[in-house]
């Protein structure tokens, strides 16, 4: 017994381990990239330190427009019921 | 303290009171009553369900305990908690569908009924169930004492008093109105939290003269206030890292958010919930632990940094904004405690009684023990909240990573491992728990790492292992993953 649902549900499942790779690198990379030198000659960003604002700002607001798209393209509707499913 | 101030409060708990009453409506006419009582009759659309798993996950903590660190610590804390953002979405992603699709095939009314249909195991329903209502019934309590506090500190009554109120207000719509009431009063409180978080944010940032002038401020005070590091520079890359794993992805494991992740009506729902949710809790936990970095300047030298949310608040923001606003914490601990009310009654109604006790009870009965049950659970949190007892406020320490520890793994391959058996569960429930306890009583932040990381690797290694060990014993077993 192959339910085609449990396709998509596996595809999504890995789909949400993609985006917290992502988001994980973001959060990191930024902070620690930008934020690893001395806290007196950061840059600064609308008035947040460069690493705060790319990490913790920017950042969080590219992965809810990343996951807006990812649920748009790549999410599908399936019914949860077994009665309504041909096998 | 204003009247002005109380005022607000006093509204959301009627609003609260008039929704538990709606809920019984549903709950005495519902003909499935199980169903409807403790998973609202699976009905959920997209923005009760993404506010019912924030309002539930965000709790005191996250109003009142996390702004007081980030006072301390500097953007570095901000940071940290910003490690969060997945549980809007990660949770409802990797349970999503599969979970959905099975618990009602299943028809699972507990997570516990989904694990004992999947490995067919009484052990296991039983290991769970103690973890869930020793644990849960001890962050209920600590959850309680806490909202008692805040009513004290907001109002100037006494504790005993304060705890009245609290108890009062939660149990009546909590016992009346079940899981729908729950879902319900979640969503009205989750928009408080966000709502609340941005008046704060906004309120804090005028009175601080500007983003600009608050961090020069910080950086005359100490530089390191605003590096990812933290004030004293005790927030190593790796440290902050494995909080991805306790406050982020480990978050599937929690009891109290995976029977969420099966209660939603339909797909449309779940992708509505991710977006909402994120949105959410991102703003929730960005904004709260932010205010707290910047209350610094706008009131210095608070020692106790539990009253730098509350204090602020009264210090920038007119009464009556206040007032909503001191609503977000009260609303925060209630939503985490309606849910956790709700998931140990489930446990001991239908995972206890139902399949141990009495498994022939009639609609009636049933009825009549799931009120009385959760009458009695809530009646003694708040006896045991009157004088904490040692023992639960040292289990509650365990609570949260030490549940996740539990359940992730049985969860999360049970529902996509086809070879995932009942002895790989079994070993790796003992396992995270017991790991996590012996790494936090001995070895805290061992490797520099958060308790919570070591045990939940443990735990996966040993379910693989186990299960492929044992696996020759399941080659006939039909499964329905």
């Amino acid at each position: 017994m192959k339910d085609q649902r449990f396709k998509i549900a596996h595809r999504e499942a890995l789909i949400g381990i993609a985006l917290v790779i992502v988001n994980f690198a973001i959060w990191y990379g930024f902070a620690y990239g930008l934020g690893a030198g001395n806290p007196t000659s950061y840059t600064y960003v609308l008035g947040f330190p460069a690493w705060f604002f790319y990490s913790c700002m920017a950042g969080t607001i590219f992965m809810i427009v990343l996951i807006c798209v990812v649920m748009k393209l790549f999410f599908k509707e399936v019914s949860f019921d077994d009665e309504e499913v041909d096998e | 303290m204003h009247w002005q101030v109380i005022f607000p409060l006093f509204i959301f708990l009627v609003i609260i009171f008039g929704i538990g009453i709606w809920s019984n409506k549903h709950v005495r006419t519902s003909n499935s009553f199980l169903q409807e009582y403790f998973l609202g009759g699976r009905e959920m659309g997209g923005f009760i369900l993404a506010m019912t798993m924030i309002a539930t996950y965000g709790s005191a903590s996250s109003f009142i305990g996390g702004p007081g660190v980030a006072y301390n610590k500097g953007l570095g804390w901000v940071l940290l908690a910003m490690a969060q953002l997945p549980a809007g979405y990660f949770v409802l992603m990797i349970l999503g569908k599969k979970f959905a699709i099975i618990a009602r095939r299943y028809q699972a009314i507990t997570l516990i009924d989904f694990l004992r249909e999947r490995y067919k195991s009484h052990v296991i329903v039983i290991l769970s169930a103690i973890s869930i209502i020793v644990f849960l019934f001890s962050a209920m309590m600590a959850q309680w004492v806490g909202g008692a506090r805040l009513i004290e500190s907001l109002t100037g009554l006494n504790y005993t008093a304060a705890l009245f109120i609290f108890a009062v207000s939660v149990l009546v719509y909590v016992i009346i109105g079940g899981f729908r009431a729950v879902a319900l009063t979640d969503t009205v409180q989750g928009s408080i939290m966000v709502i609340g978080t941005v008046i704060l944010l906004i309120g804090t940032i005028v009175a601080g003269g500007g983003i600009d002038n608050i961090m020069s401020s910080l950086i005359a005070e100490n530089p390191k206030l605003v590096s990812p590091f933290g004030a004293e520079g005790e927030l190593t890359p790796l440290y902050v890292s494995t909080f991805w794993i306790l406050i982020g992805v480990g978050v599937v494991g929690l009891p109290q958010i995976a029977v969420r992740a099966m209660s939603y009506k339909d797909s449309k729902s779940m992708h509505l919930a991710i977006i909402i949710g994120t949105i959410a809790i991102g703003t929730i936990m960005f904004g709260m632990h932010l205010i707290g970095v910047l209350a610094r300047p706008v009131i210095p030298g608070i020692d106790i940094g539990d009253k730098v949310m509350p204090l602020l608040t009264l210090k920038v923001l007119p009464p009556f904004l206040a007032g909503i606003v001191l609503a977000a914490p009260m609303a925060a601990t209630m939503s985490t405690v309606n849910a956790l009310l709700m998931l140990v009654s489930s446990t001991v109604v239908k995972d206890i009684y139902l399949n141990y006790v009495k498994p022939t009870a009639n609609d009636t009965e049933i009825k009549c023990a799931s009120f009385i049950v959760t009458t009695v659970i809530g009646l003694a949190v708040v006896i045991f909240a009157l004088n904490p007892p040692d023992l639960l406020v040292w289990l509650n320490l365990f609570a949260f990573g030490g549940l996740e520890a539990v359940f992730i793994w049985s969860v999360v391959l049970g529902l996509y491992w086809k070879k995932a058996n009942k002895y790989g569960a079994i070993a790796s429930m003992i396992t995270g728990m017991t790991l996590y306890i012996v790494i936090d009583r001995f070895y805290p932040s061992v490797f520099g790492m958060h308790t919570v990381t070591i045990p939940i690797i443990a735990s996966f290694i040993v379910f693989v292992v186990v299960s492929l060990c044992t696996a020759h014993k399941f080659k006939h077993e039909k499964l329905f993953i």
